[in-house]
């Protein structure tokens, strides 16, 4: 629809002043709404609409007129010289340079400047101060931090009734998981409804075990199989022993028969080296260490009494605490007993009587932790009543390096794996102590408390790194060990060794000195008869030395008035 | 003066000497015991150098000055006394 409305204006009327004048509105156009157009559109409901409540801004671009820019360097040749002095020109400068040589400044100057730089010269010409000095050394890592530990991780008994954690056992490869034995060791006080799991925990869920190990009775040792790693062995309170495998389930694989086991709890075991890597050995207080074979493990394959006067009898052997075993002696095993005895003893003896060769003892007490030193076997840890020994396998009759006797009984001691000279000891306190012998042979190198209840038993890992503890309650806590600790030391290779050997060679001393005055008093005591003889002997005796004494005395006399007689002239 | 040409000649007489060359303020070359293109090479870029090590050291601490510049290379060191108003530029071969 085209509206279209006209203005006129005469020609003679351009450019005319305008008179404005005022007039009534008119109405030119009228368009009534038209309804049926309405249909030809929907009603639009719901409308979204977007909207926003910001800031309205704008958006512009603007195009500078282009710069040009170039990279260039400026080579000065020669700058600096005032206006008035043209550097062409040499007799312009020569010029310049004779009025600055008259300043009396620059005299001063020079010569302050000459002295400074005659010394540097000179120092030049001395020696080489850049030289590289110790370029031949390595790098020996110097850390002044002493050596620490941190726990890292708790696993706390999931049961209500706590119950001691008894033994740990690495898992053999990558050390993800730790086994523990749980039960309650004091004599039959073990409290009623007192579960007899023990556990895996996975280190990375300290929250809830990975796997239960449901055995009939509760286990007090539980190791791992180094060659298998699905497989357990867990020795029971009540004497029998107990192997699992974890791809089967958490019910026991096989039991051996409660006649043939031992009649008192079971205190040791470990896996031998063989070929099928199922045998094993168990130790228990009833004076017996029984080979087992597990795929066998209704009887026990041999069987040695621990009686040290060597007659097999029962009522007189020594209950064993604690066992040993070296996969590198593999002929050899030592037994720690109830009494403070280490019996060692050799597996390949055809009598029984032969296969204790020899005891050493020296504790009061138990010995509940007894192990070889990994770098070098000939010398083990025994850890008893109120100390830790090391002994040498040459000097039977004592130790040749003890601890001092603390306030608290020591429960358990393991050797460092990485460094020969350090071992963990723990005690009913809830002390750990770590001892470094080449570093202080007094008092541990370091001394942690890591809980209030007793400590009950310690593993280390097989890189040295890490220690898993577990206590009276059952709580297992780990650790990690700080370099120092658990890194193997320049020094140590050298200084080790050679204070084992002085240890042990002054304890032959000692022993040789002991057997001699032994011999001696039974000397005496034979021969009280001749104690007349005995005694004009000794008057004789001291005669004999009296005259030799004045001899040795003239003689020097003597002596010394010919030098001086000589020196006279 | 003739104490100025004892102590540079002095300096000269001492062991692995390459030169010397005495720079004022401005960079140029008041004495020296180079040659031309030698002497303003240095005295221009070691110029230079010194100024900005001295501004460097005003601005990490204002009540700094530098006492004394060395530049060790590999096959001679560059030693600098500077002054109020002058630098002196020794170039030495220090014998090891």
């Amino acid at each position: 629809m085209e509206i279209v409305y006209v203005y006129l204006k005469k020609r003679s009327e351009f450019g005319k002043q305008c008179n404005f004048s005022d007039r009534q509105a008119e109405l030119n156009i009228d368009i009534p709404p038209n309804p049926e157009l309405a249909e030809q559109f929907v009603e639009r409901s719901p409308v979204d609409t977007g909207i926003q409540c910001s800031a309205t801004m704008s958006e512009h671009e603007a195009n500078t007129e282009r710069f040009e820019m170039e990279t260039r360097g400026v080579n000065h040749v020669e700058g600096g010289w005032p206006k008035d002095v043209n550097p062409m020109e040499l007799e312009q400068t020569i010029r310049f340079r004779k009025k600055v040589e008259k300043d009396e400044n620059y005299i001063n100057a020079i010569m302050q400047l000459g002295s400074i730089m005659e010394h540097c010269i000179k120092q030049n010409n001395a020696i080489d101060i850049y030289q590289k000095y110790f370029t031949e050394e390595e790098e020996v890592e110097v850390t002044d931090e002493a050596p620490s530990a941190k726990t890292i991780n708790v696993f706390r008994d999931p049961q209500d009734i706590k119950r001691s954690a008894t033994h740990l056992s690495w898992h053999p490869d990558g050390n993800r998981k730790l086994a523990i034995a749980y039960s309650c060791l004091n004599f039959q006080r073990a409290p009623m409804g007192m579960s007899s799991d023990s556990y895996i925990w996975d280190l990375e869920n300290p929250n809830k075990p990975e796997l239960t190990l449901k055995p009939p009775s509760p286990l007090i040792t539980l190791e791992y199989n180094p060659k298998d790693s699905h497989v357990l062995l867990g020795g029971c309170y009540n004497g029998q022993i107990a192997w699992w495998d974890i791809r089967k389930g958490s019910l026991v694989a096989e039991l051996s028969t409660i006649e043939f086991s031992h009649r008192d709890p079971v205190y040791g075991t470990i896996w031998l080296q063989s070929k099928t890597g199922t045998e094993c050995f168990s130790a228990s207080t009833d004076g017996q260490v029984m080979w087992w074979d597990i795929r066998k493990i209704s009887e026990p394959t041999e069987i040695v009494v621990l009686d040290i006067t060597r007659k097999e009898h029962l009522e007189s052997a020594l209950g064993a605490i604690s066992l040993e075993f070296e996969s590198t002696l593999p002929t050899k095993f030592m037994v720690g007993t109830e009494q403070g005895i280490v019996i060692s003893c050799n597996r390949k003896a055809k009598t029984a009587a032969e296969k204790i060769v020899c005891t050493f003892s020296g504790h009061h007490g138990p010995i509940y932790a007894l192990q070889r030193n990994p770098f070098y076997p000939k010398n083990f840890l025994t850890v008893g009543d109120w100390t830790a020994r090391i002994w040498s396998e040459d000097s039977r009759e004592s130790s040749i390096m003890w601890t001092k006797y603390h306030m608290a009984y020591l429960t358990d001691g393991a050797w460092s794996p990485v460094r020969p000279a350090v071992f963990f000891t723990t005690k009913m306190d809830g002390t750990l102590d770590i001892w470094d012998f080449v570093f202080k042979q007094c008092d541990p190198a370091l001394s942690l408390k890591v809980c209030d209840e007793a400590l009950f038993c310690l593993r280390v890992q097989d890189n040295g790194c890490f220690i898993a503890c577990g206590s009276q309650l059952g709580t297992a806590t780990l650790l990690e060990l700080n370099n120092l600790a658990s890194m193997l030391q320049l020094s140590d290779p050298n200084i080790q060794p050679s204070m084992f050997e002085r240890e042990t060679h002054r304890e032959k001393i000692l022993e040789a000195r002991h057997r001699e005055m032994r011999l001696k008093e039974k000397g005496k005591a034979e021969g009280k008869d001749e104690e007349e003889e005995l005694s004009t002997d000794l008057e004789a005796l001291v005669g004999v030395a009296e005259e030799e004494f004045l001899d040795v005395i003239f003689t020097e006399m003597k002596r010394r008035e010919a030098e001086a007689m000589r020196k006279q002239p | 003066m003739a104490e100025v040409e004892e102590t540079l000649k002095q300096l000269q007489s001492q062991k692995g000497m390459q030169g010397i060359i005495l720079v004022n303020t401005e960079g140029i070359p008041l004495k020296s015991t180079t040659d031309d293109p030698t002497t303003t090479q240095y005295a221009n870029l070691m110029h230079n150098f010194i100024l900005k090590a001295q501004s460097t050291m005003r601005e990490i601490d204002p009540q700094n000055d530098i006492t004394f510049l060395r530049i060790r290379s590999k096959k001679n060191e560059i030693m600098v006394a500077p002054d109020k108003d002058y630098f002196l530029i020794v170039i030495q071969n220090p014998t090891e």
